[in-house]
């Protein structure tokens, strides 16, 4: 696998503007992806993994405010660059699929002119039906030509979301990322859409970065996954390293809350206790250390970043002494 | 969950048929259509010249010959109903067109634009609708003299401010659709959005309204011209008609009906139309049939 890191975010810090002061979305996140490559993001609602999507991208809400750090895209730091030299970048470089299929698109419109619109605002040649059409064949879409003159309640929310990643695709980004792109499917729909993108691991070269909380997705897409907690990334590595050892203990506990898993003794599915911290005032030490069940003293103090073995990370004093 | 059928689509493929099959749409759409017709054809079906005198037929009653009567200077009431109308509704659709288009721009600008820019707009538009409707023309009439064009500048200035808070308002909701971040991840313009996505969306309840203001509007021209600082005599506004007819009210009341009887249809024909159209686009309306 060539290893050209064709997404990278440095230092990312990202908070959002609130009454009772900035909530501390996104804490000094490093992450890269290669050409080639599917990253997953992993964990649970809150946890900033959406705000780090948004990010990715630089359509962050009116409300966050990016604090310090550098999203590099093929080596441009997209944080830093003009309005129109960033709208220039996405859809050509980056696209964004999102995670409800039944409002990401307008109503009024049909699904043809909409995606003839994606690609129109860079490259009007792109845009001719015989080429759309030939998009959506490749994702599966039956009768295509046709499906061009529809309107998007016509269609199924799988239909949609096949539509939606065949859009982003159109123009061949260097990047696709995916915010929770199953979450608001039912489990079938869900199977087909992992489903199609396995298929496009092997036709499409770009990196893919996938946001879920969902397990199985990241078990059966990625190469590489990153735990988040707190808007902090825990633990990033290879997914087949991370599931088998995971090293954070929070990662060991999501792990744990497989739902086909339920607790014999007390007939209740698996949790973690307690919640998520004060992200207005994120502590200083550990964030997982009032719910981690191995917190020692020490995780009250500052975490140092330690490389269990090539290609991994755990942010958690356990194991570095 | 996956059978959540869009009620935008739906609603609008069968206006027409669901405006018909409303009785007060019908009535609104039938009364609206012959007005809008007397005004089309006016030269054509205007039995005399509106503004011919005969002197020596002057305050005739209804009769063959004159259906409407004459007024005080023998001039066919009929033919100057029929020449008003095309005035009035002349008058009103162009102005408040020109005031639908202003705010439709104006109104998605200051939605989906920076917020200095929301901020000022807000501003001229609240201390436009701030100022008393009758007054602001009034004043405008005194410094540019009264006439047909400061009618219509008048009416502008007076009805855009509340479309535009309408369109905003509808912006600032809709600029927040999935739709269109998933446009804007697609590297789409702000002017592309806004005119290719958002208007469409808008526009709807923006007709409606200014359907429900014409009949405002033509009263509004009615009215000023009754002053006589409106449409200026001869021509044959509804206003002046009352106006000259309200003089010789003892004598020949028939000239005031003959004048009044238009301008309470039209207000009522397109109150009726607006509130059918309303009922018909707006899937939350009631008595709407879901398919």
């Amino acid at each position: 696998m060539g290893m050209t890191v064709v997404l990278e975010v440095q230092n990312l810090s990202v908070a959002y503007a609130m009454p009772g002061g900035a909530l501390q979305a996104v804490r000094d996140v490093s992450l890269s992806v290669a050409r080639g490559e599917v990253l997953g993001i992993m964990g649970e609602s809150g946890c900033g993994k959406s705000t780090l999507a948004a990010a990715m991208i630089n359509l962050l809400p009116p409300a966050a405010r990016v604090g310090q750090g550098a999203v590099r895209l093929n080596g441009t730091d997209m944080l830093r660059l003009a309005p129109a030299a960033q709208r220039a970048l996405r859809g050509r470089s980056v696209a964004m699929v999102f995670q409800d299929p039944m409002t990401a698109f307008n109503p009024v419109l049909t699904i043809g002119q909409q995606v003839a619109d994606f690609v129109g605002a860079h490259d009007a040649s792109l845009a001719r039906p015989d080429r759309l059409a030939a998009m959506l064949d490749r994702v599966g879409i039956p009768d295509a030509a046709r499906c061009l003159g529809r309107y998007p309640h016509e269609l199924s929310g799988g239909m949609r979301q096949r539509v939606a990643i065949a859009a982003a695709l159109l123009m061949q980004p260097d990047v696709l990322i995916a915010d929770e792109p199953t979450t608001a499917l039912d489990v079938t729909m869900e199977a087909q859409i992992i489903h199609l993108l396995r298929d496009l691991r092997t036709t499409f070269d770009g990196a893919i970065v996938i946001v879920t909380h969902h397990l199985g997705v990241i078990a059966e897409l990625c190469d590489r996954v990153a735990v988040m907690y707190a808007g902090e990334v825990v633990e990033e590595g290879p997914v087949d390293a991370i599931f088998h050892d995971p090293q954070h203990p929070y990662t060991r506990a999501l792990l744990a809350c497989d739902p086909a898993v339920v607790d014999p003794a007390s007939g209740r599915l698996p949790t973690i206790a307690g919640r998520l911290p004060d992200l207005t005032a994120p502590p200083p030490g550990c964030a997982f250390e009032p719910r981690c069940g191995m917190a020692l003293a020490v995780c009250s103090q500052p975490v140092p970043r330690r490389v269990p073995a090539a290609g991994r990370s755990v942010l958690c004093h356990r194991g570095a002494e | 969950m996956s059978f959540v059928v869009d009620p935008a689509l739906p609603a609008r493929r069968g206006i027409g048929r669901a405006l018909l099959a409303d009785p007060m749409g019908l009535a609104g759409l039938v009364i609206v259509v012959t007005f809008v017709a007397m005004a089309l054809l006016a030269p054509w079906i205007a039995p005399y010249d509106p503004i011919a005198l005969d002197v020596k037929a002057k305050f005739l009653t209804p009769s063959a010959a004159h259906w409407a009567g004459t007024d005080h200077l023998g001039r066919d009431l009929l033919s100057r109903i029929i020449w008003g109308a095309r005035l009035a509704l002349g008058i009103a659709i162009t102005s408040v067109g020109i005031a639908g288009v202003i705010g439709l721009v104006l109104g998605l600008v200051a939605g989906y634009g920076p917020r200095w820019l929301d901020s000022g707009l807000v501003l001229v538009f609240d201390s436009l609708s701030s100022l008393p409707m009758i007054f602001f023309a009034l004043a405008v009439i005194t410094v540019l003299g009264p006439g047909t064009l400061t009618l219509i500048l008048v009416i502008v200035l007076v009805s855009f401010p509340a479309y535009a808070r309408l369109i905003r308002t509808q912006t600032l909701t809709l600029a927040g659709a999935d739709y269109i971040l998933a446009e804007r991840a697609m590297g789409a313009r702000p002017g592309r959005i806004i005119f290719r996505h958002l208007l469409p969306n808008v526009v709807g309840p923006l007709v409606i309204l200014i359907c429900m203001d014409i009949p405002v509007v033509i009263m509004l021209e009615a009215g000023l011209s009754y002053l006589n600082l409106g449409v200026k005599p001869p021509s044959p506004s509804w206003g002046n008609i009352l106006a000259e007819g309200y003089t010789s009210l003892r004598q020949a009341p028939h000239v005031v009906i003959v004048a009044g009887v238009p301008l309470v249809l039209a207000t009522l024909g397109f109150t009726f139309l607006g509130e059918g159209l309303r009922d018909v686009l707006d899937p939350r309306g009631a008595g709407r049939r879901w398919a």
